[in-house]
């Protein structure tokens, strides 16, 4: 059997990755407009038969080898370069995750063709081609591309394909591989990980984001921001102006030098939305702003809005948000 | 130790981007350009080694003319020598095309580290590395925020969704320098002078003798568009006790988000 959709799901923590998930159903979308199957490879000690037919897998590979025990960019490129050379997929996918960014690059140049990365759009087109369109200069622009060289090869950005709904009653054939890798040629290798201090929710895979920037004043106001963001179960994020002020570390950074994000809902409050701030957040479905500017850049861009004092308004929007929830 | 600093000079982040007359590419001909940012934590965390161990850093572009300019202020810095490989179509190259360029040198140069920032601002694909590491058999770490280099070992701690990977090995090695890593200094007087000694060697990039096949586009560019524009918002003003409430309600029953 041809197989000509290969997608490489990630795991975490003995886990398959929600993101990893959204790129297998945009593979079974565009598997169903080709008419042929698809591949999910994981790496990982589990079967993930069950789920990943779920979601829209024809075959399951689960790569196996003690050398993928941890995670290494160069044994992940190998374990993907020699499945694909065995089956000659057509297209590759993964989610552009932290790990996909990383060693999917390595991949394609092991390959020698091109990575369209972080897509937010994937098709086929002319019945056969696959047509991917990805943000540039952090979302001012998008550039439409189509790989010319086979495989092509795509990352998907998180949280901007749909999940669709799993249908248990799909059934997918399992296979296990084992990968021809020597230990001479995985030369760095994850030792541990280390759990980043405060972070309570991801950034970019939070559905929800309350950011703050230099309306707050200060570092103790962030408190205030963490509240409304745990109410809402969401992720706190923060404006380079916070950032480069030292009131909170670089990883809550959202914009061009920091995350590029995409939730259902973004609440800027006290950020006036410079334009390297608003290109890394622009694709949120919707975006509230709160500021006591009414002319501030961020409120061209806003769903919703309210000028005002954040000390005020944030606090009461916690309040209210906790009253619809009890 | 001698390490090598593969740089990138590129339009500002604050540009408004206009598009190009074919619409297949941004139009950057009124664009102020910059040193990439992510590779100013490259040079510096470069120059802090070698301040610490002793060596030399080298840094290498390929790009236009004009990216001499920024190749200048990398030696201002305190990088010791540059090589610019000169090449007008170099912008419109894709990654793999570049990497092949940039690994030519490295592989004659043969450092012990090559860093790189994590990815160029505008283009934001960050695979260039990738291509130099696969390319030379070298291990690499991207996104790295913090790194210990000590007896030909490398300690890095790389930047993942809401944690750190820790990654240990042995050099010669591909670093790509996340925001975090260090503080970029600013030139000195002195070392902009002194900059105005350094030469910057130019290789055209026909000397490299690369094959044909490593330029040639791996991605067909068909359209660049600009964002779909976003209709004007409902924005609130007055007193909070009515404001707040109503912006609940909106996002509850209007937006459905909450």
């Amino acid at each position: 059997m041809a197989q000509r959709i290969l997608v490489f799901i990630e795991e975490r923590q003995g886990s398959v990755k929600k993101t990893s998930l959204e790129a297998l159903f945009a593979a079974r979308k565009l598997a169903d407009d080709l008419k042929e199957p698809v591949t999910a490879l994981h790496i990982g000690a589990d079967d993930r038969t069950a789920l990943l037919a779920s979601y829209g897998a024809d075959k399951v590979v689960r790569a196996h080898h003690d050398l993928l025990a941890s995670y290494s960019p160069e044994g992940f490129a190998a374990t993907v370069v020699e499945y694909a050379r065995n089956t000659s997929p057509r297209i590759i996918l993964a989610s552009a995750t932290a790990m996909g960014r990383d060693f999917l690059p390595r991949a394609a140049a092991r390959l020698q063709v091109g990575l369209a990365q972080d897509c937010t759009e994937a098709r086929i087109v002319e019945g056969q081609e696959l047509e991917c369109v990805r943000p540039i200069f952090a979302g001012k622009a998008y550039a439409r591309l189509r790989p010319a060289m086979t495989p092509a090869m795509a990352t998907l950005r998180p949280n901007v394909f749909s999940l669709g709904t799993a249908d248990a009653s799909r059934i997918a054939a399992t296979e296990v591989f084992s990968p021809s890798l020597s230990a001479e040629k995985i030369r760095a290798r994850v030792q541990e990980v280390k759990a980043a201090a405060g972070q309570k929710v991801v950034l970019t895979e939070a559905n929800i984001i309350v950011s703050g920037g230099r309306g707050l004043k200060g570092p103790e106001n962030f408190a205030m921001i963490q509240e409304l963001a745990d109410a809402l179960g969401g992720a706190m994020g923060a404006s380079r102006a916070a950032v480069d002020a030292g009131w909170i570390d670089h990883p809550y950074q959202v914009g061009q030098t920091g995350k590029t994000v995409s939730p259902t809902l973004y609440i800027a409050c006290g950020i006036s939305g410079a334009i390297q701030h608003l290109a890394g957040m622009s694709t949120s479905k919707y975006i509230v702003a709160i500021n006591k500017d009414p002319e501030a850049p961020i409120f061209k861009l806003a769903d919703y809005g309210i000028v005002g004092d954040l000390f005020t308004i944030v606090p009461a929007l916690t309040q209210e948000v906790k009253k619809l929830k009890s | 130790m001698k390490i090598v600093v593969c740089v990138n000079y590129v339009p500002d982040t604050a540009i408004k981007v206009k598009l190009a007359a074919d619409g297949k590419a941004v139009d950057l001909a009124d664009a102020a350009y910059v040193v990439n940012p992510y590779d100013e934590f490259a040079v510096e965390a470069a120059l802090q080694i070698k301040e610490k161990v002793g060596g030399e850093v080298i840094v290498v572009s390929a790009g236009p003319e004009k990216a001499n300019t920024g190749l200048r202020t990398c030696l201002a810095m305190g990088a010791d020598s540059a090589i610019l490989v000169k090449e007008d179509s170099i912008e419109k190259a894709d990654a793999f095309a570049i990497g092949s360029i940039l690994a030519q040198i490295c592989a004659e140069l043969k450092p012990d580290i090559i860093f790189f920032g994590k990815n160029s601002i505008g283009v934001d694909d960050g695979q260039v590395p990738a291509v130099v590491a696969d390319q030379l058999d070298l291990p690499q770490v991207s996104v790295v925020v913090k790194l210990e280099i000590q007896d030909g070992k490398f300690r890095a701690e790389r930047e993942i969704e809401g944690a750190r990977e820790v990654i240990e090995g042995s050099l010669p090695a591909v670093f790509t320098a996340q925001k975090g890593l260090n503080t970029p200094r600013y030139a000195s007087l002195k070392g902009i002078m002194a900059a105005k000694k350094k030469q910057i060697e130019s290789r055209p990039l026909s000397a490299l003798g690369l094959p044909a096949e490593s330029l040639l586009p791996r991605l067909s560019w068909e359209q660049v568009m600009l964002p779909p524009s976003r209709p004007p918002g409902k924005i609130l003003t007055g007193d909070a006790a009515q404001t707040v409430p109503e912006l609940v309600r909106l996002l509850h029953d209007e937006a459905k988000v909450i």
